[in-house]
């Protein structure tokens, strides 16, 4: 299965899912962004799950886990691409992204972050 | 519950299994006629009861059957292990005690999203859960 790319673009991480995840694959992925987080000044993380047709409890509580870790390091998580139906089977599981924001696509994400920048700085 | 079709057996041993056995039973269900929303919340059910096999038993099997019944089809999914079992199955079942966190077996929220759902366990002879989602 092949690793998710992590592509650093002005301060922000995009990782780019490319196919389903295992718990494992998951967990490795919130770890790597974190370290990438710690790193290096990043103030924003874009998690594309387009490619995903699930989104369970546990992969939800990873991202959670996730855009908190990040949160503490003064960077902002957004999810996006979130597939109909696979919103649908999260509002019936009562799952929720509360740490990360959401948007429809990479270019509502890195909107989001600009705008989030520019209340902060301005 | 209903008869059987046909009928695809997975081992359930390590996480790839897990989405193995979702993809699997999803695959059934497009082939049956569930809509592509019941699809991802059948795919969805299987991925939490399969997840508690990896992490409570270590090692069980998910069963994927197509069956139909008075003209209506639909897929039902047996969900088993030889594992530790489950000493309370009502708690389990509790919306309270997996929002809490701690047992977070992901069941209620299983339930919740399928037609038919019937566990069986017994404290050191495993867990059997069965699901069905009509199309």
């Amino acid at each position: 299965m092949p690793e998710t790319p992590i592509l650093a673009h002005s301060g922000v991480l995009i990782a780019s899912i490319q196919s389903a995840l295992s718990d494992s694959e998951i967990l490795s992925l919130r770890s790597q962004l974190l370290a990438r987080i710690s790193h290096k000044s990043v103030r924003g993380v874009v998690i594309d799950v387009s490619a995903l047709d699930v989104l369970d409890s546990f992969a939800t509580r990873t991202l959670n886990e996730l855009a908190s870790g990040a949160r503490l390091r003064g960077a902002q998580t957004v999810v996006v691409g979130i597939q109909p139906d696979v919103a649908l089977s999260m509002v019936l599981l009562g799952l929720t992204l509360r740490d990360a924001e959401t948007a429809l696509d990479l270019d509502a994400a890195l909107g989001l972050l600009e705008s989030a920048a520019g209340r902060r700085d301005g | 519950m209903a008869d059987l079709r046909s009928s695809l057996r997975v081992t359930i041993a390590r996480d790839a299994d897990v989405v193995a056995a979702r993809q699997r039973g999803r695959a059934v269900a497009a082939e049956v006629g569930l809509s592509r929303p019941d699809q991802a919340l059948l795919a969805t059910a299987i991925s939490e009861l399969a997840r508690n096999v990896v992490n409570y038993a270590g090692r069980g099997e998910a069963l994927i059957e197509a069956v139909s019944q008075v003209g209506r089809r639909g897929v039902l999914v047996t969900v088993s292990d030889n594992g530790p079992g489950i000493d309370n199955i009502e708690a389990a079942l509790s919306d309270g005690f997996s929002t809490g966190g701690s047992l977070g077996l992901g069941l209620p929220g299983a339930r919740r999203i399928v037609d038919e759902f019937d566990i069986e366990s017994k404290p050191g002879e495993g867990v059997r859960v069965r699901i069905l989602k009509w199309a």
